[in-house]
C-alpha cells in the first residue's frame, strides 16, 4: 500500500527543481529561503525511501536549526558584500564546474557500477541485532556494530567547536557568543520561546527513549533540544555562558567521556574496547545515549550562538 | 448505519474539506495581489486544513496515544502559525505605525 | 479508507508544492519565506495522513518534529540583523532593516 507512483515522480521533480534553483539564484538570502523549502521536501522523500530516522534528522537539522543560522547569516552579509554583487572569473568557475562534475560522476559511477545485488551487511545486522537488546537496527549500528563512528563523530563535534570558538580575536575571548543576540524581541517571539521549550524537551526524550525500538534517537533529540535553547536565546530570554564556564565546557565533552569510558570498560570487562558485556547491552546503550544527546544538544546550540564577542560590543548591539 | 460507517463517512468528509482549505490557503498565496493579504490566506487556511484533517483522522485511530500525538501536532501548528503571522505582519509593517502601502490596488 | 488517506495526501502534497511558485516569482523575501511556511503545514499534513494510512508511527513523530521548528525560519527572518558596521545606509537602525526587506511588486532584484 503506498502513494500513487506520480507523487514519487513530483517530489523527485521537486527536490532537483529546488536544489537547482538554490544554486543558480543570484541572492544569496533567496538561496538561503530556497534551502528551507528544500530541506522540507528531502525529510519529504526520505519517508518516501523508508528511512525516517534520516527524515527526522533532515527535519530538525536540515529545515529547522539550519534554516535558521543560514537565514541570519545571509542578512549579515552586507548588500555590497563581494559574495553578492560579483561573479567569479571564468577560470574559477570551469574549475569549480570540472571538479563538480568530477565529484558527481564518480558518485555516479560507483552507485551504477555497484554489482547486483548490491553487497550488504544488513543481514548480518539484522541476525545479530537481539543481542543488543535494541530492536531499532538503525541504533544498534551506531551504538553496537559501528560504534567506533559514533564515538570519533561526537568527538569531531567537539573539535568543530574548538574550530569556531578559535575564530574569535583575542579580546573577545571570555565574552558570550554573539551570533544569536541582537535587538530587542518582538513580543511574539518572546512568548513563543517561553511556551514551546516544555514540548519541545518533552518531543527530545521522546526521541531519544523510543530511538532504542523505533526511528529516532540522541542525535534527533538532542537537536530538537538545541533548537528550544537556540530559541530562547534568539527571544533574549536568557543569555549564553561565558566561553570560560566550566560547567557549560564540561557538559560538552561528557558524552564523549562516558561514551569513551564504557568502551574502555569494555575493554576490561568484554574483552574488545567499546564491547558490551554479555546482558547488559541495552542500559549501556541507553546510557551512552543520553549522555551524548545532553553533550550535542549543548554543542549544536553553542555552534549556533557563533564565536564569543568582547563584552562591549555586546552592550552596544543589544 | 453501522458506527464505522458513521466514522468513515465523516473522516472523509473533513479531511476532504481539509484538503480544500489547503487549495485555498495555495491560490491565496498565488493570486492575491500583496504580501500581508497572503499572510493573511495563508495563515487561516493552512490552520483550518490541518485542524480538519487532523479531526478527520481521529476516528480512524485507535490509541490514546495516537488521539494526544495528533492533537498536539495541531495545537503546536496553531502555535506556529499565529506567532509566524504576527511576527512576519510585525516586520513588513513600516515601523511608524502606518498602514503598509497595500500596493496593487488592494482595498 | 486507505486509498482515500493516501490520495488526500498526494492533493496536499501537490496543493502546496504549487505554492512554491512562489519561491521563484518572490517579489519579496517575505513572500517566498510563506511558500515554505505553507510547505511545511502541507508537509505535516501529508505525514500525518500517511502516517495513519500506514500505522506507522514514526511519520507521526516525524510530523510532531517538524510542527515544533516550523516557525524557526520567520524567526531567523524577522531576527535577522545587520551587524552596525554593515549596514547600507549609516544611521540606519538594525531593527528598520526587517521591515525594510518587502520589496515594491514587480521589482526582483533589489538585494
Amino acid at each position: 500500500m503506498s502513494l500513487p507512483a506520480p507523487v514519487d515522480l513530483g517530489l523527485a521533480a521537486l527536490v532537483l527543481g529546488l536544489a537547482g534553483w538554490v544554486i543558480t539564484t543570484s541572492a544569496t538570502y533567496r538561496a538561503a529561503e530556497g534551502f528551507v523549502a528544500y530541506g522540507l521536501v528531502l525529510a519529504l522523500v526520505w519517508v518516501r525511501l523508508g528511512s525516517v530516522d534520516v527524515a527526522l534528522t533532515e527535519a530538525a537539522l536540515g529545515s529547522g536549526l539550519t534554516g535558521l543560522l543560514l537565514l541570519r547569516a545571509a542578512a549579515r552579509l552586507p548588500a555590497d558584500d563581494p559574495a553578492e554583487t560579483t561573479r567569479p572569473g571564468p577560470g574559477v568557475r570551469v574549475v569549480a564546474a570540472v571538479l563538480c562534475t568530477a565529484v558527481a560522476g564518480a558518485l555516479a559511477a560507483v552507485v551504477l557500477l555497484l554489482p547486483e545485488p548490491a553487497p550488504s551487511l544488513a543481514p548480518a545486522v539484522a541476525a545479530n541485532l537481539s543481542a543488543t537488546g535494541v530492536g531499532n537496527p538503525v541504533t544498534g549500528v551506531l551504538l553496537a556494530f559501528r560504534a567506533v563512528d559514533t564515538l570519533g563523530e561526537s568527538i569531531v563535534l567537539v573539535l568543530a567547536l574548538v574550530g569556531l570558538w578559535s575564530l574569535a580575536p583575542d579580546d573577545a575571548w571570555g565574552g558570550r557568543p554573539g551570533f544569536l543576540r541582537g535587538p530587542a524581541a518582538a513580543s511574539p517571539l518572546r512568548f513563543l520561546a517561553q511556551v514551546l521549550p516544555p514540548f519541545g524537551i518533552l518531543v527530545g526524550i521522546h526521541l531519544l527513549w523510543i530511538g532504542a525500538d523505533h526511528p529516532g534517537g540522541k542525535f534527533q533529540g538532542a537537536t530538537v533540544l538545541a533548537a528550544m535553547w537556540v530559541l530562547v536565546l534568539v527571544a533574549g530570554l536568557r543569555q549564553p555562558p561565558r566561553v570560560t564556564s566550566r560547567p557549560m565546557r564540561g557538559l560538552a565533552v561528557f558524552g564523549s567521556l562516558v561514551f569513551v569510558g564504557i568502551g574502555t570498560a569494555g575493554a576490561w570487562l568484554a574483552g574488545a574496547f567499546l564491547a558490551y558485556p554479555e546482558g547488559l547491552a541495552k542500559p549501556l546503550i541507553l546510557s551512552i545515549e543520553t549522555a551524548l544527546m545532553l553533550s550535542v544538544a549543548v554543542i549544536l546550540g553553542l555552534l549556533l550562538a557563533g564565536p564569543p564577542e568582547p563584552d562591549d560590543a555586546a552592550g552596544v548591539r543589544s | 448505519m453501522s458506527a464505522v460507517e458513521i466514522s468513515t463517512v465523516f473522516t472523509v468528509f473533513a479531511v476532504s474539506l481539509g484538503s480544500l482549505f489547503f487549495l485555498a490557503g495555495t491560490l491565496g498565496l498565488l493570486r492575491l495581489p500583496d504580501t500581508l493579504t497572503r499572510l493573511h490566506a495563508l495563515t487561516k487556511a493552512d490552520n483550518l486544513g490541518l485542524g480538519l484533517i487532523v479531526l478527520g483522522l481521529l476516528p480512524q485511530v485507535s490509541s490514546p496515544l495516537g488521539w494526544i500525538g495528533l492533537i498536539a501536532v495541531w495545537l503546536l501548528a496553531l502555535l506556529a502559525g499565529a506567532t509566524v503571522g504576527q511576527l512576519l505582519a510585525g516586520a513588513l509593517r513600516p515601523s511608524d505605525g502606518t498602514p503598509p502601502d497595500r500596493g496593487g490596488g488592494s482595498a | 479508507m486507505t486509498e482515500f488517506l493516501l490520495s488526500a495526501a498526494a492533493f496536499v502534497l501537490a496543493t502546496v508544492a504549487l505554492g512554491l511558485i512562489r519561491i521563484l516569482r518572490g517579489p519579496s523575501d517575505a513572500d517566498r519565506l510563506l511558500a515554505a511556511q505553507l510547505l511545511g503545514t502541507g508537509g505535516v499534513a501529508a505525514l500525518l495522513l500517511l502516517g495513519v494510512a500506514t500505522a506507522e508511527s514514526a511519520i507521526g513523530d516525524l510530523a510532531l518534529v517538524l510542527t515544533l521548528l516550523a516557525a524557526f525560519a520567520s524567526v531567523g527572518f524577522v531576527t535577522g540583523t545587520v551587524r552596525p558596521d554593515a549596514t547600507r545606509s549609516p544611521g540606519e537602525a538594525p531593527a528598520a532593516r526587517a521591515a525594510d526587506r518587502p520589496e515594491p511588486a514587480g521589482e526582483e532584484t533589489r538585494r
